[in-house]
């Protein structure tokens, strides 16, 4: 079973977000890492691009499947895990670690009432949500 | 096509399955408004030798280019195309194939693909080659919403006058639907004027489009059109006559984003107009934006070496909403033909091809004119 820890907020499309300060790291939860396979590709926006909660900010491809990523939180990019375009199997093997994806300055920071708490977001998979 | 005929002990059998009577039974249903009532009005059927007699004779009608010098084509020109061409491409293997990329039934297609793309990508001075489009003017379209995506859907192309005309008619079609906005800049002394060219670009800019050598035969400074497009963070798009390369230093040396060309003039014959080889190559990190699809080499469980499709544009299958281009497939035995013509002349060779397109021939070159290119390029 794969594990979603307890300082992370979730989205219902499958990704994460780290709360720090007034940033937030946002990634792929294993479930959805596991579902896709193996990535083969992420595509990630430019440093200082604004992403929108809930809008896409880019796209993760694994061996068998295109998704859009959603954006947890709206805000300013800041990083990106430039790692990924060499090693984007890193979303597999360290989804909440190194196969991190965006580091936002959240400008809004009252939309993570709107993200699922750990508890949440296993009863969400539990009831077959994807 | 294979033709496959019945006697008449199997149409008798088969009309017994479907449970009629004769063929005229079986087409009972059919309201007999909708059907002819008459035979149809054609010649009688001939004997083999009367007919290609007939045949040769309606074909001799047509002027062609062992008997005359043409001026037509605008983009594509008469070059002489060596016999093993036709006789290599039209082995079984290769003719007779559609759509032939599984991997482990066509490894000797998908290397042929692979070894043009090679070619191609060596020749433009570019990262990488896609496995071909349809003809040069559709590339240059492909090229033009490829920098509306990869600008992150900047609106307006900046295109030399230089271009071949009938390539600004067809991007015109292509960037209808983004509604992109083209604007054109005049040539100042037969090349591109770059000043006006300079002032044209600006953030809007999504790329600087120019043709090189251009329609007219100048050399266009690729590397200025570069700096300009580069410095406003737009691609800069450079449409090629590739038989000028074995002469011509490659575009991708002088800062081309997209290279696209008309690869007619690698030994694929006029034929009155098609089918073309759209070439089509750019720079590694916008590999993905590229439309077409990519073979690439790999090794199998027992390392030996082998040939897969590599990428293709996905969101035809699977995001259609995000598709940026409708290239699904290209022209394979079109590209075998380049790739054949090119092994064929080698380097050398190609530098020969280009010295003789670009020379003027001299007044009784008739006869030995048929590998140079018959319009006037005064580069």
């Amino acid at each position: 079973m794969a594990n979603y820890p307890a300082d992370l907020k979730y989205t219902k499309e499958h990704e994460w977000a780290r709360v720090e300060g007034n940033r937030a790291r946002v990634g792929i939860t294993a479930y959805a890492q596991e579902q896709l396979g193996d990535v083969v590709f992420v595509e990630l926006p430019k440093v200082g691009a604004k992403v929108s909660q809930m809008k896409p900010f880019g796209v993760v491809e694994s061996v068998k499947a295109v998704s859009d990523l959603f954006a947890p939180l709206s805000g300013e990019v800041m990083e990106i895990n430039a790692e990924l375009v060499k090693k984007p199997e890193l979303v597999n093997q360290d989804p909440y670690g190194k196969g991190w994806m965006l580091v936002v300055a959240v400008s809004s920071p009252e939309e993570a009432k709107a993200l699922l708490t750990a508890p949440q977001y296993e009863e969400y998979l539990a009831k077959g949500g994807h | 096509m294979r033709y496959i005929s019945n006697t008449p002990a199997q149409q008798k059998e088969m009309l017994r399955v479907v449970g009629a009577t004769s063929i005229e039974d079986l087409l009972s249903p059919i309201p007999p408004k909708a059907r002819l009532s008459r035979p149809l009005n054609v010649p009688a059927a001939r004997a083999e030798a009367d007919l290609v007699r007939h045949m040769g004779q309606l074909a001799a009608r047509n002027a062609n280019t062992d008997d005359f010098v043409c001026f037509l084509g605008g983009g594509a020109y008469d070059h002489y195309v060596p016999s093993p061409i036709n006789h290599l491409i039209s082995r079984g293997e290769f003719f007779t194939a559609y759509t032939p990329y599984q991997p482990e039934a066509s490894q000797g297609t998908l290397r042929t693909i692979y070894e043009y793309q090679t070619m191609m990508a060596e020749l433009t001075g570019m990262d990488v080659a896609n496995a071909s489009l349809y003809d040069g003017a559709s590339s240059l379209g492909e090229a033009a919403l490829m920098a509306h995506a990869a600008t992150d859907g900047r609106q307006q192309l900046v295109m030399s006058h230089g271009v071949n005309p009938f390539y600004r008619q067809v991007v015109d079609t292509y960037v209808e639907g983004p509604r992109l906005r083209i604007k054109e800049i005049p040539l100042g002394d037969g090349a591109t004027d770059l000043g006006a060219l300079k002032k044209a670009v600006s953030e809007k800019t999504a790329a600087v489009i120019v043709q090189y050598p251009n329609f007219f035969g100048c050399v266009e400074d690729v590397q200025a059109a570069a700096d300009i497009a580069h410095a406003a963070k737009a691609l800069c798009v450079v449409a090629v006559d590739p038989v000028s390369l074995g002469l011509l230093s490659p575009p991708g040396a002088l800062g081309a984003d997209i290279v696209v060309a008309e690869g007619q003039g690698f030994g694929i014959p006029l034929s009155y107009g098609g089918p073309n080889l759209g070439i089509f190559a750019t720079k590694t990190d916008l590999i993905r934006r590229m439309p077409g699809r990519l073979v690439g080499a790999t090794v199998d469980r027992d390392d030996k070496r082998g040939f897969v499709l590599t990428l293709q544009t996905r969101e035809q299958h699977i995001r259609r909403e995000k598709a940026t281009s409708n290239i699904c497939t290209n022209v394979a035995l079109c590209a075998l033909m380049a790739t054949v013509y090119l092994a064929l002349l080698g380097r050398e060779g190609l530098r020969k091809v280009g010295e003789l397109a670009s020379a003027s021939p001299p007044p009784s070159s008739k006869s030995s004119s048929s590998s140079s290119r018959n319009h006037p390029s005064g580069s």
